[in-house]
């Protein structure tokens, strides 16, 4: 039986081979077939979820309630020390100082990634900004969201704080951070489905001890890592109420 | 439990009233005009039991209010009452979040320095193999606009 491995598609490009290579590890370590599908896009990710196609997941924290709540997954473990931060930016040109002196009606420019979006426009409500009086455009990556910004059709930009942190200088000197979230709380898991869920210890234990060795942490590093550490059930339900909390 | 304010915790001229928290417990509290702006890009989490006793502050919560964790932890959330806040505000939170649905309101809240600081609160059930367990507030900052409002409405409420 071969089981089906998935990251959320808001993964760094760069971090794309390291996927493929720990997906490798995964297999041996636990001598299990598991394909790696890399889907392009958060929609064609969740029709494979609805669908129960998947077994293990690198979770975006927006899809973490529908994962547990509706299709009984567990989380296993989350990068050490990463959470998930989110960056309001403008032209550096654009005299507004505070999100507080954005106007109705202005253009925002987004990706996909669902928890950076929100967490984004929640620092925007602060200053009276939301869905239904803002024009929002979705893009593709964070480097066109900063092209946009830079040719002055989007005023404010949401980044990803990491993504906008390996901007090249050249861009970020022409860019100006108004506000960057200092969450902490949020974060992707790998989590674990209904068909593996009798090998969680298991799996778990593996993926906690994978920077004991040198192969091991040069996989991890080749995803941007340090380490594994465990997410216990409480944690993982915590991160889901907070989401829900915040999603209004 | 939770302790009157003390004269030497408070910074600045402040007033003194005697705030009835919840059934029969009253609290002398110190309050001045002095606000602490809302801190951009953070959220204050915390959690509390069934009967509103705080169980786990971040440290967001910490900085804001201006207590220690210590003296956090085991007191009730009302330590943060402030006399402005219309006791009808409170009732609603727990009605609603007693029927196990989302509250959402825009609260003034005291600091053990005696002043104060405006949030856009949401207080969530955390419901737990069907029954609730405790329950969530975050807070985060408000827009200008709904504080003005609030700062014209609250006092119609008493």
């Amino acid at each position: 039986m071969s089981y089906l491995f998935t990251v959320s598609p808001d993964f760094t490009p760069d971090h794309l081979s390291g996927w493929y290579i720990f997906n490798t590890w995964l297999q041996r370590q636990s001598e299990s077939a598991i394909h790696l599908e890399m889907y392009n896009d958060f929609p064609s990710q969740r029709k494979a979820i609805k669908g129960d196609e998947v077994d293990l997941i690198y979770a975006n924290p927006f899809d973490a309630a529908m994962l547990v709540r509706e299709k009984g997954f567990l989380p296993l473990v989350k990068a050490m020390g990463v959470s998930d931060e989110a960056i309001i930016a403008v032209n550096a040109e654009n005299p507004v100082a505070d999100v507080a002196h954005l106007s109705p009606g202005i253009n925002v420019a987004v990706t996909e990634d669902p928890d950076v979006t929100m967490m984004g426009m929640i620092m925007l409500e602060a200053g009276d900004l939301h869905a239904g009086n803002i024009q929002t455009n979705v893009y593709d990556t964070y480097v066109l969201v900063a092209k946009h910004l830079l040719k002055g059709d989007a005023d404010v930009g949401i980044f990803l704080a990491e993504a906008y942190d390996d901007l090249s200088n050249m861009i970020k000197k022409q860019l100006r951070i108004l506000v960057r979230s200092q969450i902490s709380v949020i974060h992707h898991s790998l989590m674990i489905g209904p068909k593996l869920i009798d090998r969680r210890d298991e799996i778990q234990a593996l993926l906690v001890a994978m920077n004991e060795d040198d192969k091991g942490k040069d996989i991890l590093n080749s995803l941007g890592f340090k380490a594994w550490v465990k997410v216990e059930d409480e944690e993982m339900e915590f991160m889901i109420d907070l989401m829900e909390a915040l999603a209004t | 439990m939770i302790q009157d304010m003390k004269p030497e915790d408070i910074v600045g001229e402040y007033k003194e009233t005697l705030l009835d928290l919840y059934g029969s417990i009253c609290r002398v509290v110190l309050y001045t005009e002095i606000e602490t702006p809302y801190p951009d890009g953070k959220l204050i989490v915390s959690t509390t039991d069934k009967n509103g006793v705080i169980t786990h502050v971040n440290k967001s919560f910490i900085e804001m209010s201006g207590y220690t964790e210590e003296e956090l932890i085991n007191a009730p959330h009302s330590i943060l009452r402030h006399p402005d806040m219309p006791p009808a505000a409170f009732k609603d939170l727990w009605d609603t979040v007693n029927k196990g649905e989302k509250w959402q309101g825009i609260v003034k809240n005291l600091r053990k320095d005696g002043g104060y600081y405006w949030v856009k609160a949401t207080v969530i059930p955390n419901i737990r193999n069907g029954e609730v367990v405790s329950y969530t507030s975050v807070r985060r900052k408000p827009s200008r606009t709904r504080v003005e409002e609030c700062i014209k409405l609250y006092p119609t409420l008493f």
